[in-house]
């Protein structure tokens, strides 16, 4: 089966429909589905619900689908770096679920690996507990925590092959690796894509069997926070 | 005098012995990496998938794909290792790592912090501080003594939703050190000029004063 897709709007046809759910890899905008993202606005689905950790920026990566209001809910750890998401959020036009961000990583971990909950101390005691199952393990409390699936997940990889095998690249790992498990179609975009044979078996992050369309894309990378020292300091 | 940020940060890397796993958050807490004393090793994590973090990049350094969790481009050590936020949250919340030093907008004397969500004014998102406080071996604060407006902030009982219950083992303020047990809040160290009478006036939580309190 042959899944490389010659673009991204290729890519996403007939998989995109209002009111699915829909997960975005990245942190920050390090490690985002930049141009599968632009084709998810340019395809007009409305009434999403995103799961990714964050929201973009106002005018990059999922900030174009909030200002298109294209999002009806996120699933989210932190959204600071968004005044649209903020302004849109206290006028009451956008849903809001806050995730503690490591149990937003095994929510989806354990989605993609067939488990329905798990239990955590994270969030014992706080908000995020309200309404959910409390159960002592050796003394100590643990709250339940359900596993996230999506109808598509959104990736991005640094190198793939042509079934599908992926490596990342420095911190541009992050949720992706999660997310491309548990997404019932999830589709990859590549800065690098090989022929098969050209990756070291003992070197791929995520094995080919997840991913179900791929596709070579340029990448601009926006930095958000360009820190840096001079030479000679420490 | 009260204590600096920088003097801040300076005293909170008393905490690193050598060999270390330790997670530092946003603001002053990412300062105390200035300071690791000589001859002590100490091993940075950054929550969204790294260990083993390096000084901020030369200008012809910067990589997009290499960020800490404030999303401020970083370089890599020989040591460094790359993962994916399942298993940096496995690392944090399964008890591997040794330290965590954040900031808080306020603290209880039973040691429950609060430093994400200010109702109705404030939503950004608690990032990966929940998961830090219940899982990290030694949770160490470092915030003003007071709210800008002069507010206490070490509390009876925080106002603020909570980011953890119980978690909180030191406070290090721009006043003085304070230590959370089983049997409360204690002030350990003043810092220069200060007395315990000025701190008493700045706080709202009950505590005692340590018996060989360092006075600086």
């Amino acid at each position: 089966m042959d899944k490389v897709y010659k673009n991204a709007a290729d890519a996403l046809e007939g998989l995109t429909f209002d009111g699915m759910t829909i997960m975005a890899g990245g942190f920050g905008l390090c490690g985002i589905p930049e141009n599968l993202i632009t084709a998810l606005r340019d395809s007009g689905a409305k009434d999403l619900t995103v799961i990714s950790n964050n929201a973009g920026v106002d005018d990059f990566g999922l900030g174009f689908l909030l200002q298109t209001r294209q999002i009806k809910k996120m699933i989210s750890s932190y959204v600071g770096e968004n005044k649209t998401f903020e302004t849109q959020y206290l006028s009451g036009e956008l849903d809001l679920e806050f995730n503690p961000q490591g149990t937003l990583a095994e929510r989806i971990r354990a989605g993609g690996a067939g488990i329905p909950g798990f239990y955590t101390k994270t969030g014992v005691g706080t908000l995020i507990a309200e309404g959910k199952e409390e159960k002592e393990f050796g003394g100590e409390s643990y709250i339940m925590e359900t596993g996230l699936v999506a109808d598509l997940s959104l990736i991005k990889a640094w190198k793939g092959d042509t079934e599908g095998n992926l490596m990342f690249r420095k911190t541009a790992r992050n949720f992706n690796p999660m997310m491309a498990t548990a997404g019932t179609v999830t589709v990859v975009e590549v800065e690098e894509l090989v022929k098969v044979g050209e990756l070291d078996p003992d070197c791929i992050h995520t094995p080919g069997i997840y991913i179900q369309r791929i596709i070579k894309a340029k990448h601009e990378k926006r930095i958000e926070q360009r820190t840096i020292r001079q030479r000679g300091e420490d | 005098m009260p204590w600096t940020r920088e003097e801040m940060a300076k005293h909170a890397s008393r905490e690193f012995q050598d060999g270390f796993y330790v997670n530092l958050g946003i603001g002053i807490p990412t300062l105390v990496a200035n300071y690791i004393p000589d001859g002590v090793d100490v091993t940075l994590q950054s929550e969204n998938g790294m260990l083993g973090m390096g000084p901020f990049p030369t200008e012809d350094e910067v990589d997009a794909d290499l960020i800490n969790a404030g999303k401020q481009t970083i370089t890599e050590l020989r040591r460094t290792s790359y993962f994916s936020s399942a298993d940096s949250f496995a690392m944090i919340r399964g008890g591997h790592i040794d330290l965590s030093i954040l900031g808080a907008m306020e603290v209880s004397e039973e040691g429950d912090l609060a430093n994400w969500m200010i109702p109705g004014k404030m939503v950004k998102g608690m990032g990966g501080a929940m998961d830090l406080v219940a899982g990290v071996k030694r949770v160490v604060v470092i915030m003003d003594h007071n709210a800008k407006s002069g507010a206490a902030k070490l509390l009876k009982n925080c106002v603020l939703p909570l980011t953890g219950v119980k978690v909180v083992d030191r406070i290090i303020t721009d006043l003085g050190v304070f230590d959370i047990d089983d049997s409360g809040m204690r002030l350990t160290e003043l810092a220069p000029d200060v007395t315990v009478e000025e701190v008493k006036q700045r706080t709202e939580a009950a505590f005692k004063v340590a018996d060989d309190l360092i006075k600086n």
